[in-house]
């Protein structure tokens, strides 16, 4: 009785411990869509405050940003098609190279594996200068496809569909090939099916990575109408800036869609931001 | 059956004359020596020209002064230029973002794991996914929220904290410990429930029927964490702090969004910072390359000691 007693009474510490910890981690996001609504003259003046006149909320900068913003919205539609890009891309191209590092036995396949693994700890910022030179050496400057080429073949999603193809049942492999079916056949129609669930997990890292993505776009980039949507925002970051309207509603906008897809995808959000902690 | 290939029914309707024989061709792309290796092409085209030959370019410009139209080798120039006192304070800003953030990233995730996966804690589902909502945000925006929490002014969020506790408001922007204190504080916002989960994995794994054979053995709640959980959370200790010493080298956005290029007294100044400013902002790529190559050697002394302690050589040959 009396263990019980003092189980329930540290059950309520520990929970409301929890509750003050996630909303100390929540604060900034819930902050930030507060004060979308307040006036963005006081955004400057104040930043993020916790002296908010309730009375002075409005739709100001959101009828701001759907209105007059046409800059905003093309930065949008390049994140979504660079992103778009992204995933179809490095989806098809990694899992094919995954799928056959893991049910094929080959000459120098071990050696694929180590350089998956090598390219996987090479940091990106250490190649940007000599990638980038290529971009101007090939005119692909200020493109979607100078964005999008040096994440085609993504080295954690590689190994990521490397460890689950593994699993995959091989028998289904050869009943395809006595009926006939050719290798790519079993790939395409029967493999890559099976492998739907880390095909969710892998779209949904790419895709973040993708759209979250900073540096490499800033380097390739240059005019106002290719820009994405973090290389955007980035230029109303100015203390001279009298755009606080689209920076603050415009970032509510690119958050609230990712957390929409991560209310109803969670499982895949898990398993594709933790990926690389997955073990052989 | 009911499955009939694609490729070869389209490519066969193009080759009209052989349509009656097998075709050789054919036949060759779909043998088992040929198939792995057209899978892993796409693999071996992006190493070889998106990872290899940029490297190897890469060093070699690290040699070079490169001016538009003008290039010649310098010797060992662009090395020597690399020791100076920016650099050092790049280096140093970013040796001390490393530690900071590695000792916040790997104890805090590791011991709200702890606490998430013990059956005092309600609501586990909820707690998890707030904690993890910061990952989805990029650090642009997370940066704007932080620089809008820790503006100057007296009415911002952290300076009424601040007054609250009677000190006077801070320049957050402008001094070098609060400088630090911003980069490092957003990225430990942003990762912290990624590490929570890497952690929550672990334990998940930890077998049940070691806490009863303790149990049994009448052992408390602190004797179960010291000689049962701690020791099976080594090998993603390991994993957890290596990413995040790797990632705290390739640092960059977290100085962009509070200072642009340059802060005052280069506060904010990061090694890949200063590669972005002298390779892309004064157009001095050469330089800008031998910095790159001396941070790719620090990310692979930090790597291989990482090999070494997981044994994750062995991984190849499984």
């Amino acid at each position: 009785m009396a263990s019980n007693k003092k189980n329930s009474s540290l059950t309520w510490v520990a929970s409301i411990g929890f509750l003050l910890i996630s909303l100390i981690i929540l604060f900034p996001i819930i902050g930030l869509i507060i004060s979308s609504f307040r006036p963005s003259s006081e955004l400057m003046r104040d930043g993020i405050t916790f002296s908010i006149d309730f009375s002075q909320l409005n739709l100001a900068n959101y009828m701001y940003i759907f209105q007059e913003a046409a800059s905003y919205w093309s930065w949008y539609g390049n994140s979504l098609i660079i992103s778009a890009m992204t995933i179809v891309l490095s989806l098809f191209f990694s899992s094919m190279v995954g799928y056959a590092l893991a049910v094929y036995d080959f000459k120098g396949r071990n050696l694929f594996f180590v350089l998956v693994l090598l390219i996987l700890m090479i940091p990106f910022e250490i190649l940007m200068l000599p990638l980038y030179q290529m971009m101007v050496g090939a005119q692909l400057v200020d493109s979607y496809f100078a964005v999008v080429l040096p994440l085609i073949v993504a080295p954690v999603a590689v190994f990521f569909f490397r460890q689950y193809a593994t699993g995959l049942p091989k028998e289904l492999m050869d009943a395809a090939r006595m009926d006939g079916s050719t290798e790519y056949g079993i790939f395409f129609k029967i493999m890559l099916p099976l492998m739907g669930p880390s095909m969710a997990a892998m779209a949904i890292l790419q895709g973040l990575a993708s759209w979250n993505n900073f540096l490499w776009p800033l380097l390739v980039l240059r005019s106002n109408g290719m820009f994405t949507l973090p290389i955007g925002l980035a230029t109303l970051l100015t203390p001279y800036g009298n755009n606080y309207d689209i920076l603050i509603a415009g970032s509510v906008l690119t958050i609230i869609p990712i957390v929409i897809l991560f209310i109803f995808f969670q499982r895949y959000f898990v398993a594709g931001l933790t990926s690389g902690g997955v073990k052989g | 059956m009911s499955s009939p290939n694609q490729e070869s029914n389209t490519s066969a309707s193009v080759q009209d004359k052989s349509y009656k024989e097998p075709n050789k061709f054919l036949t060759f792309l779909n043998s088992k020596n040929v198939v792995p290796y057209i899978f892993v092409s796409p693999f071996i085209l992006s190493f070889l020209v998106l990872t290899l030959y940029p490297a190897i370019h890469g060093i070699i410009m690290s040699f070079q002064s490169i001016l538009p139209g003008q290039v010649e080798f310098i010797g060992l120039r662009n090395y020597e230029r690399v020791l100076n006192p920016n650099f050092y304070k790049a280096l140093s800003n970013t040796t001390i973002y490393v530690i900071l953030t590695v000792l916040i990233l790997t104890i805090i995730p590791m011991l709200l794991a702890i606490l998430l996966n013990s059956k005092f804690v309600k609501f586990k589902t909820f707690f998890r996914a707030s904690i993890f909502i910061p990952a989805l945000t990029s650090t642009i925006v997370g940066g704007m929220i932080f620089r809008l929490m820790f503006s100057e002014a007296d009415s911002s969020v952290s300076n009424q904290i601040v007054t609250f506790l009677g000190l006077e408001p801070i320049d957050w922007r402008y001094n070098a410990w609060s400088a630090m204190f911003l980069m490092v504080i957003l990225a430990s916002w942003r990762w912290i429930g990624v590490n929570v989960l890497y952690f929550l994995a672990q334990l998940q794994n930890i077998s049940s029927e070691l806490y009863e054979a303790a149990d049994i053995d009448g052992a408390n709640a602190f004797q179960k964490l010291r000689y049962i959980t701690i020791p099976h959370l080594k090998p993603i200790t390991i994993f957890v702090s290596t990413i995040t010493i790797i990632n705290g080298f390739r640092m960059f956005e977290e100085s962009f969004v509070f200072w642009e290029t340059s802060s005052p007294g280069n506060i904010g100044l990061t090694v890949v910072g200063y590669i972005y400013q002298q390779g892309i902002g004064q157009n001095d790529m050469g330089f800008g390359s031998a910095i790159g190559v001396v941070l790719m050697l620090i990310i692979f002394v930090i790597s291989i000691i990482n090999l070494l302690l997981t044994g994750t050589f062995k991984r190849g040959d499984e």
